[in-house]
């Protein structure tokens, strides 16, 4: 039977416009068995509307490589994705690029075992706010495999993962996004050897409230290069990720259990590492369940370098920087949030080249006025602990 | 020749359907093939086991109007169950017709039969199946790709409204119709079929019809169970009631627990009460543009500051909502909706 639609498919192929490949394409999408490989054949490919895959196990879509089948939705007129796929198990997309989606370029929800290599997500026009918000967009997924991908212009996160388990994102490039690479109430994640670069923010380990999945755990962040991301934040306002600070190299927020370490962070102007608290972005917290502080945070070896400049001054935690420090801002700024009911707080050790900054926001902000006559503490001995490293299991 | 060779096509396919576990075995070729209409199809008179409702409060879809039916096996019914959910046996079948008069304010007249959506309840769970009508309106054929069709009618303030209208495909189906990875049916609820309907033997609440057609057992006092408003009919409950009524159909099949919204943490089923799952004063999760530069999901006392309302207007699909199965505003859902926030106390 199997040998049946193959003959069909190859009917069918042969037999279609260029204009049919959206058609043909969600049609084997639709039709497809376990088991089954999907081409994307080579050219660019105008495609209207969302493709969708659905309720699948052991698929691949193949391209010819990243540069050969492209997929593009500038002329999109339906569907907030441009491929979408839910409710599957053990998914592989690889060697192809989509571009342009109006909305988000590739998500993928209630996935276990998915697997993005060597796919580009881009929006052509540069950095913009009209831009999709997430390039390769996994939440409420198990087993992520992210590798050799290319994510470009998205408005808010060029790769993201969010409310997912075991994760690991590898071998990547990341660049001109609002945040190169973010994990968000995820657990057990692991980005390694990655670059990003000329995002506003390098990569992003967030808890926000209000989610089904309300708590990340064990993330860890290792030998990636993270550096020259100045870009201004283009995220369209009222976005959380508004309100990463142009110039950041690696920002933890609200998170724990977080391990930063043997990554090189340089030239990013405005902050190299921040590890802040929910309260910094003074928004309402309803969500009873949420805990708003970071803790268990461990930050070590690592190489910082950063040019003499001014940090942004679009942002006021920029232009106090400025005031306090000039050209030589600190790499490593916390905000003192320490969680009170977490002995576990924040792990500073054997990091290259880093100065260090304690905004002690409970004390120093408490007027308007308070921050520009407060003295930060830059003495990093409380903070100097040795940390058990417990990397995640990943079957990949 | 090239027609001969589709119908072979088609003929062969349908046989490779029928051997495989391909989800496709359950759908018939065509909508005639069912046998739920007499005489001209596109009449749309119904067989004698093919039973219309109504529901009070109707999903937004693009001014189209809907024609539906149910369908059961014969001798079996639907069991009222104690959640106010209906349990159908196998088999069951849900007819659901888009149509467009040429003048939107004389709707039985001068028809076009878009599409009619078939949802089956089968043993692997319910499987949508959308038919797409030709333009001889003579027979909807199976068409799990979707369509994109051009349709124009005269809208109710006497203007013409000219857009490219979509069929859903296969998938699109169920990105609506799915809770906890599941297809379910949305709008054939209790609460919803709680009112009147015209029979051609005379007016009934339909729950007491179905009940006197042996169509439902274990259905309760029917005083008991709630009615959700039609949210068209300023008369039919609270302002709340009506914008909750709207929000439900339009949002919820999306927007609640179980269902691919739920990662935006926004709830929007009318059984919700928690404010900041509803949207007031919540800020967006993962919105990207679609904020249009606000805030929050709900700011109460202004519309014009909601996201909620900012999506209804749009039509980019980076920034709409519902993101399937609308090309027009819903200019009526829209005031409806702002005049609740409009109302709504601020903190």
């Amino acid at each position: 039977m199997r040998y049946l639609f193959t003959l069909l498919a190859l009917i069918l192929m042969t037999n279609i416009s260029a204009s049919d490949i959206e058609k043909n394409l969600q049609t084997q999408f639709i039709l497809a068995e376990p088991g089954d490989t999907i081409i994307i054949p080579e050219g660019l490919h105008d495609i209207l509307g969302t493709l969708s895959i659905d309720g699948k196990q052991d698929l691949i879509i193949r391209g010819f490589g990243m540069d050969e089948s492209i997929l593009s939705f500038s002329g999109q007129v339906e569907g907030a994705q441009g491929i979408s796929i839910t409710n599957s198990s053990n998914i592989t997309l690889e060697d192809f690029t989509v571009r342009d989606s109006k909305g988000d370029a590739i998500k993928t929800q209630y996935v276990d075992g998915i697997i993005f290599r060597g796919i580009t997500v881009e929006w052509t026009g540069g950095p913009k706010p009209s831009n999709g918000a997430y390039g390769l967009y996994p939440v409420q997924c198990t087993n992520v495999l992210i590798e050799f991908c290319i994510a470009i212009g998205a408005s808010d996160a060029g790769i993201y993962v969010g409310q997912s388990k075991d994760i690991i994102v590898r071998n990547s490039k990341a660049f001109h996004n609002v945040a190169g690479i973010e994990i968000e109430n995820s657990i057990n994640a692991k980005v390694y050897e990655n670059h990003s670069f000329e995002n506003t923010g390098g990569i992003l380990v967030f808890d926000l409230p209000d989610l089904v999945q309300t708590k990340g755990d064990n993330i860890h962040v290792y030998q990636n290069l993270i550096e020259n991301n100045n870009l201004n934040n283009f995220a369209p306002p009222g976005n959380i990720v508004g309100k990463v600070l142009p110039g950041t190299g690696v920002m933890i927020l609200a998170a724990s259990n977080v391990h930063i370490y043997e990554n090189t962070i340089r030239n990013n102007k405005s902050v190299g590492t921040g590890i802040v608290s929910y309260f910094i972005t003074e928004e309402p917290m309803n969500d009873s369940s949420y805990n708003p502080y970071t803790s268990d945070i461990h930050v070590y070896n690592n190489n910082f370098d950063r040019k003499a400049g001014l940090p942004t001054l679009d942002y006021e935690i920029g232009q106090l920087m400025a005031i306090k420090y000039g050209r030589n801002t600190p790499d490593i700024i916390y905000d003192g949030m320490q969680d009170p009911n977490i002995s576990a707080g924040l792990c500073l050790y054997n990091n290259i080249n880093a100065r260090f900054t304690n905004l002690d926001i409970e004390h120093n902000f408490e007027n308007w006025y308070s921050p520009f006559i407060s003295n930060f503490s830059e003495d990093k001995s409380d903070y100097n602990c040795i940390t058990n490293n417990k990397i995640s299991s990943n079957p990949y | 020749m090239q027609i001969l060779l589709r119908k072979v096509l088609t003929a062969l396919l349908f046989i490779g359907i029928a051997f495989s576990s391909n989800p496709l075995k359950y759908a018939k070729p065509k909508l005639s093939d069912y046998g739920f209409f007499i005489g001209d199809l596109a009449n749309l008179k119904p067989n004698k086991n093919v039973v219309p409702y109504k529901v009070s409060a109707e999903l937004f879809s693009d001014y189209a109007i809907k024609s539906r039916f149910v369908v059961l096996p014969k001798g079996e019914q639907i069991i009222y169950q104690s959640n106010g959910e209906f349990a159908y046996p196998i088999g069951s079948t849900l007819i659901k017709s888009f149509y467009y008069p040429a003048d939107i304010r004389e709707p039985e007249e001068n028809i076009r039969l878009m599409e009619t959506r078939l949802l089956i309840n089968t043993t692997e769970g319910w499987i949508g199946y959308p038919y797409v009508w030709n333009e001889a309106q003579t027979e909807a054929f199976l068409e799990i790709a979707g369509e994109r069709l051009d349709v124009s009618f005269i809208n109710s303030q006497g203007n013409e409204e000219s857009f490219n209208y979509s069929v859903p495909n296969f998938n699109q189906c169920k990105g609506c119709h799915v809770n906890q990875n599941k297809m379910k049916p949305i709008g054939i609820k209790a609460r919803l079929l709680n009112h009147e309907y015209d029979y051609p033997d005379g007016s009934m609440n339909q729950l007491k019809k179905w009940s006197l057609l042996d169509m439902i057992k274990n259905l309760p006092e029917i005083s008991t169970i709630s009615h959700t408003p039609n949210y068209n009919d300023p008369n039919d409950g609270t302002l709340e009631e009506r914008a909750r009524a709207w929000i439900d159909m339009n949002c919820a099949h999306c927007h609640r627990l179980g269902a691919p919204g739920e990662t935006s943490g926004l709830f929007l089923n009318i059984e919700e009460e928690d404010k900041t799952r509803l949207g007031i004063y919540k800020p967006p999760v993962a919105a990207g543009r679609a904020t249009g530069n606000l805030k929050y999901t709900i700011s109460p006392g202004s519309p014009e500051k909601s996201i909620m309302i900012q999506r209804m207007l749009s039509k980019d699909p980076g920034i709409m909502m519902p993101e399937l199965g609308r090309k027009l505003v819903h200019k009526e859902g829209v005031e409806l909706v702002s005049e609740w926030i409009e109302e709504m106390k601020k903190d």
